[in-house]
């Protein structure tokens, strides 16, 4: 433990690879209780693997991949979200699509791209010790537009979550909202890729809301409990890869699932307990 | 029996899922002040027909107008309650929290809620009787419990007609006569539109009733007798002994 606070005072690395951890795990809480209470696991997962193919494209064209992956995002976002309100019943097939299709073109770019293909892993697994300075500036003003997004549409997000039927019935238009949501998962996902990587992004984002489900009476309260459990996951992840030699992406998500695991068992005791007091 | 006003006219209504025809040549009229029972075997259209009237779907043939007007336009003048099954009891939500939805569409577009949309929530709560319950979370209460918080969300709007489907599944006999005793006292200010499969016990309760399978086998105006009963259920039904006051 020691070894890492001299290594976190020392290396600039270290410095922006906790702070972006740190950042990162605001958003994944926001938004991560977005997902789970609103059930769109898959169509995160969808997103987010359908953004190897601008990250693949931004790269072979000589830009920041982070930019190509955050174009595709919203695009992959909108259209499933279009998808979703409309023909619900074809919803799954073209996620499934999207997701294999997307990261097929990601690897042919990144196949024909000269030179040698070192990030390809990084892509799919996250290497949060490689994340530069200027993208700590990118994931701060982010987390801002999403939190000053979600405190303004508060209401609306949780009558959609909630009761997407009774929403309409108000006069509320839910398809404008509910895209405006999807758009705010696929900034979150991009965001939490520099992290964990596509392939373990869904993980991040629903471990630790999943985890304060358990806890929280509120969607504010569950949010708030959320992007602290990511904290503390990412942190102790990086720790842990730091001191055992790991990969950072994969501790941090072993860390959170042994999390939820262990949340899972507490509340069943819990609710166990409680039913034998009642008897 | 003086006429009313018709609040409810659906005229030779067809409706499909898919290509399943769920509803057919319903023709149906309810006036102003009616408790209508609307009752009829599993999957016979009857969540369907509400939904009609709430322009949540629209028919294949014919016309549906609600006051008047397209249903989409008037429906800031109904309260629907659907069946608490249905919603998720594991979300994070408070009681307060569930009946403010009912307050959305007049609650300004950014931000908070409103005082008065808070003061018109806690009224509605009072209404119901579940007022002390306000800040409890939504999923921990108890069916009957639940019902009463999703009929309070209906009322906050004060509507002038009230849908509400199967409103005593899964709840038990004691809480189910609370809940139509609170509807016949509703039923002075609002129009009552009720879904039920259980014909039994709310026909003590509704002024009228309307049987669907697939059609509307019995003539709301007429006596509900067995036959017509059996008519819809499509074979004997022991439960149902029930004469009809109409």
């Amino acid at each position: 433990m020691f070894e890492f606070i001299h290594v976190l005072q020392s290396q600039a690395f270290m410095q922006n690879a906790v702070i972006v951890g740190l950042l990162a795990s605001v958003a994944c809480g926001v938004m991560g209780t977005y997902v789970v209470t609103r059930r769109i696991v898959f169509i995160s997962g969808g997103i987010s693997h359908t953004v190897l193919g601008g990250m693949g494209a931004a790269y072979y064209y000589g830009f920041n991949p982070i930019h190509g992956a955050f174009v595709l995002a919203i695009i992959s976002a909108l259209l499933i979200g279009f998808v979703s309100l409309r023909y619900h019943q074809h919803e799954d097939t073209l996620i499934g699509a999207l997701w294999a299709v997307g990261m097929a073109v990601g690897i042919l770019f990144i196949y024909k791209t000269p030179g040698y293909n070192v990030d390809l892993m990084s892509y799919l697994f996250g290497n949060i010790l490689m994340v530069k300075r200027e993208s700590m500036l990118f994931v701060a003003c982010l987390d801002l537009v999403i939190i000053l997004l979600v405190i303004v549409f508060y209401k609306r997000f949780l009558a959609v979550c909630f009761d997407e039927e009774y929403t309409r019935l108000q006069g509320v238009s839910v398809e404008s909202t509910y895209l405006l949501l999807l758009c705010l998962v696929a900034v979150t996902v991009v965001m939490l890729i520099q992290v964990v990587g596509i392939i373990l992004v869904i993980a991040l984002l629903t471990l630790p809301a999943a985890t304060a489900r358990y806890f929280a009476s509120s969607l504010g309260k569950m949010m708030i409990l959320a992007s602290l459990f990511g904290a503390v996951f990412t942190t102790s992840g990086l720790v842990i890869s730091y001191k055992q030699d790991l990969p950072s992406g994969a501790t941090i998500i072993v860390v959170a699932g042994l999390a939820y695991i262990m949340a899972t068992a507490l509340k069943g005791l819990i609710s166990r307990f409680r039913s034998y007091d009642k008897k | 029996m003086t006429m009313n006003k018709a609040v409810v006219e659906i005229r030779n209504v067809d409706f499909a899922y898919d290509d399943i025809l769920v509803l057919k040549d319903i023709t149906l009229t309810i006036e102003e002040g009616n408790f209508l029972g609307i009752v009829g075997p599993n999957g016979s259209g009857k969540t369907t027909l509400l939904k009609l009237i709430l322009g949540l779907i629209h028919p294949l043939r014919g016309s549906v107008r609600v006051f008047g007007q397209a249903p989409e336009r008037a429906r800031h003048s109904i309260g629907y309650v659907p069946q608490h099954a249905e919603i998720d009891s594991s979300f994070p939500i408070s009681v307060m929290d569930v009946v403010l939805i009912g307050r959305l569409g007049k609650a300004p577009l950014i931000g908070r809620y409103r005082k008065i949309d808070r003061e018109m929530a806690e009224e509605a709560l009072k209404e119901v009787e579940i007022y002390e319950f306000r800040d409890h979370r939504f999923g921990t209460l108890s069916g009957g419990q639940k019902q009463r918080v999703l009929m309070a969300r209906a009322l906050v709007g004060k509507p002038e007609m009230l849908l509400l489907d199967e409103p005593t599944v899964s709840i038990d006999g004691r809480v189910e006569q609370d809940i139509y005793e609170l509807l016949k006292r509703l039923n002075e200010k609002a129009t009552i539109i009720l879904v039920s499969h259980d014909l039994g016990f709310i026909s003590t309760y509704v002024n009228r009733v309307a049987c669907v399978n697939r059609s509307l086998v019995c003539n709301p105006t007429e006596h509900v007798t067995s036959d017509v009963i059996e008519a819809c259920y499509g074979g004997p039904v022991h439960m149902i002994k029930h004469k009809c006051e109409l």
